[in-house]
């Protein structure tokens, strides 16, 4: 529903750029629930589990002539999905990894899916670390189980981008996004376009980074 | 159909097997019972004395037995038939220990039976209600190893008094009106003036006279309270714990939990051990447990491979109907997991704990177990429901997705608030109800899917289709209520009140790499619906939502039907609304659909009509060979009624059948 809005963005002298997101990470760490903040501007409560993998998109401004679309997979956190996960990161230009500030393993879960996406994934893939549920340690101090600066030094030596962020109440969520999409290479335009696809599996094709050759954009 | 069984009855069987099938059977009184004339006047008027009964001081059970038959003036002599006396009896030493005050109402069953030598006759039998509940029901509700239903169907459908009767049925039409109807008109000229009043009087309306078991049904649904050791709140944890109409548990052969329907971990463990041991117990002696009641509960026990199954009901559906529930929740394990890694998990470790493979999917277990909890006239009858549009309209619909299909397809869904609109399928493969039921539960009852707002790609074991392996369902929302420009119209009522106007686009593919080919096929027959109208076919059909059953027939009598076609395993019915659109009247009506179902599915019954009235509705089920049909009218509407509303809704879909059913359906 989300991917048939118009970008609306062609035409001139603007930029527009379009990117691959996934996100990885223990489950019920928040990913869905960040994912809804920044494409909805939503927060549920309650949430249940994701099943599979849901695709969003959702476009940012960063400057009055450039345009970045992310198309993003939230991918389900359960060891279950696990297999399934190289279908979602292979041409990914960027991933967010997300872990529970409340919760020590998740941060372990996180380390592991970085080593992964750094083995496995796109070379030039731009990863950020999100610590989420940043709103239950501001209410209760003593909830945090992951300081800010062990994540934070973890991030810097593996060269991730790092925030802290609440998808409830939406702290951090567009800054995190916005900074991802800063440190794309926007000269480039995206990876390839969802619109031409036609036929034969050409989004998940691996290691076709730059493919245009379906020509502008169909939508 | 209809052979005449006589020849193997057995004591159990007599009430069934007396009834003789000869050819156009008709219902009435046969005048040596001196009840000649005034068949339906007695069963009427029995709903009327019943409820006054009940303001009088409660019998007890076993002392209605045995005073029953003097007490009631009305009441015609027992029959002198020693084996039905005997059969009426055997359940006496029971009674005393399980019935209770509320459920010794000295009501009237009347049972019309037909003898091998072509006479009739109506009997009643004594007001025990355990007693006759355990004649009319336990043998007939299918698949039962213990006699024991009676207990469990203390509902409000105790009542239901059994005029049953044989009638050949093999012409659909016509042969209901001839079988019911016949006396009808003897009725006294008072007594019609009476019920023309009183016959408006909706099903379930008058109820609160005894009936507490569902009392606490508002309250099913709510969570249960952790378990907090510090506050001490396990008495009050617990006995909201038992006072649970339902229970599901799932366990592992060795006694590891998996699911539960209610409680957290540490509540439920005790029972677990227990009930593992006693499932253990049976298996060592190799007499696997079925079932077994305890007090007015009913628990039922099915093995699969590695897991056991426990089903625990005071809802009284039958034991085949709780197996089927039980089914489902296995099924929903293999959709995860598919039976080969379930297997595998067990034969590696037989002490898995298998909750943590399954994972985020407990919503889905327990969606569907309170969609069984609600009832849904959908898994009662294995059968799916259509989107009611011209046969036109779902040609192009269906030559929409035919044409936009692309080679990796398997099956293409277009589904409107859990009923189909469209499918298209290889020649080789149809689409199992029960897969179905699976993948609508999961786009419509639980929330997960839905709530993402995206598009989504679910890898998923269909195991009617094939238990071995994953499908991949790339699925897509649009809202009846919008315009598919703008999926972020109402973000507040989206959770709450879209599931019955929720449109889903579902392309099912053997292929995990698929989604962009999928996703295109759903861009482009979106486009193509939205260009030839479809959609807003699609999405006004929708909107209006089942019609009531006096849109169907006007002026009927009927207050709500289910009629299921045999060969396309599809059924249709009328709106819930007005008269059950609340969770309790509903449950009622489908209690009341379950115990017709269970009596006309028990497995060697050959019972094809029947009728039952009580004090707060009259009902009929109808079996032939086309169809199911169960319907329900107010406990004042007389039985004429009853039948020519049956007969008219069967008209009805005669005459709409290729728009309330998809026939045959888009192959390529």
């Amino acid at each position: 529903m989300a991917a048939r809005g118009p970008t609306g963005t062609r035409g001139g002298n603007n930029r527009f750029a379009q990117f691959k997101l996934v996100l990885l990470g223990e489950s019920a760490v928040g990913k869905s629930s960040l994912v809804l903040r920044f494409v909805k501007d939503q927060f549920d409560d309650f949430r249940e589990s994701t099943i599979g993998a849901a695709f969003l998109t959702q476009t940012i401004s960063l400057d009055d002539q450039t345009t970045v679309k992310f198309e993003i997979w939230d991918t389900a956190g359960q060891e279950r999905y696990k297999s399934l996960a190289p279908m979602y990161y292979r041409n990914a230009n960027c991933a967010v990894v997300v872990y529970d500030i409340t919760q020590a393993s998740s941060l372990d879960k996180a380390k592991q899916w970085v080593k992964e996406l750094q083995r496995q994934a796109n070379e030039n893939i731009i990863i950020a670390l999100a610590g989420n549920k940043l709103d239950l340690v501001t209410a209760q101090p003593d909830k945090r189980a992951i300081q800010t600066a062990d994540a934070e030094a973890y991030a810097r030596e593996a060269g991730l981008l790092f925030f802290e962020t609440s998808a409830k109440t939406s702290e951090n969520v567009r800054e995190l996004f916005t900074s991802i999409a800063k440190k794309l290479p926007l000269d480039q335009a995206g990876p390839r376009n969802p619109r031409s696809g036609g036929r034969g599996g050409v989004e998940l094709r691996p290691e076709t980074p730059g493919t245009q050759s379906n020509g502008p954009c169909a939508c | 159909m209809g052979h005449p069984d006589v020849s193997k009855s057995s004591a159990n069987d007599q009430l069934r097997l007396h009834v003789q099938s000869d050819t156009e059977a008709t219902v009435q009184g046969a005048p040596k019972h001196g009840t000649g004339d005034s068949m339906t006047l007695a069963s009427d008027k029995g709903a009327h004395e019943r409820k006054e009964d009940i303001k009088e001081e409660p019998v007890s059970a076993a002392e209605s037995n045995r005073d029953g038959g003097d007490e009631e003036e009305e009441r015609p002599p027992l029959p002198p038939r020693p084996s039905l006396l005997k059969n009426g009896e055997k359940p006496g030493p029971a009674l005393s220990t399980i019935a209770k005050p509320t459920t010794a109402l000295s009501s009237v069953d009347i049972q019309t039976l037909s003898f091998p030598d072509g006479t009739r006759g109506t009997f009643s039998t004594p007001a025990s209600r355990a007693v006759s509940q355990a004649v009319s029901f336990s043998e007939t509700s299918g698949g039962q190893t213990t006699p024991s239903r009676k207990v469990s169907r203390t509902g409000s459908f105790d009542d239901a008094a059994s005029l049953m009767s044989y009638a050949p049925t093999l012409k659909a039409n016509g042969d209901l009106m001839s079988l019911l109807d016949d006396g009808l008109n003897s009725q006294s000229p008072a007594w019609k003036l009476l019920t023309s009043q009183a016959e408006s009087v909706n099903p379930f309306e008058n109820i609160e006279f005894e009936d507490n078991s569902l009392s606490n049904f508002e309250h099913e649904f709510d969570d249960i309270e952790a378990l907090d050791s510090k506050s001490g709140n396990e008495e009050e944890v617990l006995s909201q714990w038992k006072s649970k109409l339902k229970h599901y548990l799932i366990l592992s052969s060795a006694g590891k939990p998996i699911y539960s329907r209610h409680g957290d971990q540490n509540l439920i463990n005790g029972y677990i051990g227990i009930i593992q041991t006693i499932i253990s117990f049976f298996q060592g002696a190799k007499d696997p447990l079925m079932g077994f009641t305890a007090g007015s509960t009913r628990f039922v026990v099915s093995t699969d491979g590695p897991l056991y199954f426990v089903a625990i009901s005071k809802l009284g559906e039958s034991d085949a109907q709780l197996r089927a529930q039980l089914e489902a929740l296995y099924m929903q394990i293999l959709s995860t997991l598919t039976l080969p890694t379930l297997t595998h998990l067990f034969t590696n470790r037989p002490n898995t704990d298998l909750r943590r493979p399954l994972e985020g999917t407990e919503t889905l277990l327990s969606s569907l177990a309170d969609t069984f909890t609600k009832g849904s006239p959908s898994a009662l009858l294995s059968a799916l429901e259509c989107l009611k549009i011209r046969k036109s309209q779902r040609h192009t619909i269906n030559n929409t997705l035919l044409k936009t299909r692309t080679e990796k397809l398997l099956y293409g869904l277009i589904v409107a608030g859990g009923r189909l609109v469209s499918v298209v399928r290889p020649k080789r493969h149809s689409l199992h109800p029960s897969d179905l039921q699976l993948i609508f539960n999961m786009l419509f009852e639980a929330g997960s899917v839905k709530a993402g707002g995206g598009e989504n790609w679910i890898p998923v074991c269909l195991p009617g289709f094939n238990n071995r392996g994953y499908l991949y369902m790339y699925v897509s929302f649009l809202s009846a209520f919008e315009d598919s420009t703008n999926p972020e119209g109402r973000p507040s009522t989206a959770s709450s009140k879209s599931r019955e106007d929720e449109i889903a686009i579902l392309l099912i593919s053997a292929d995990k790499e698929s989604f962009f080919e999928l996703k295109q096929m759903r861009d482009d027959v979106v486009a193509q619906l939205e260009k030839n109208g479809s959609m807003e076919i699609i999405k006004a059909a929708v909107r209006k939502g089942r019609p009531s059953t006096t849109d169907i027939v006007p002026g009927t009598q009927l207050r709500h039907f289910l009629y299921k076609s045999r060969a396309n395993v599809q059924f249709t019915m009328p709106s819930f609304s007005p008269d059950f659109s609340s969770l309790l009247a509903r449950r009622r009506l489908m209690t009341l659909y379950h115990n017709l179902h269970a009596s006309t599915h028990a497995k060697h019954s050959h019972l094809k009509v029947l009728h039952c009235v009580s004090k707060d509705s009259i009902s009929l089920a109808w079996t032939t060979p086309i169809f199911e049909f169960y319907c329900v009218a107010g406990p004042n509407a007389s039985r004429a009624a009853l039948a020519q509303g049956a007969n008219k809704v069967i008209q009805w879909v005669k005459r709409e059948e290729e728009r309330v059913f998809i026939i045959g359906g888009a192959v390529f």
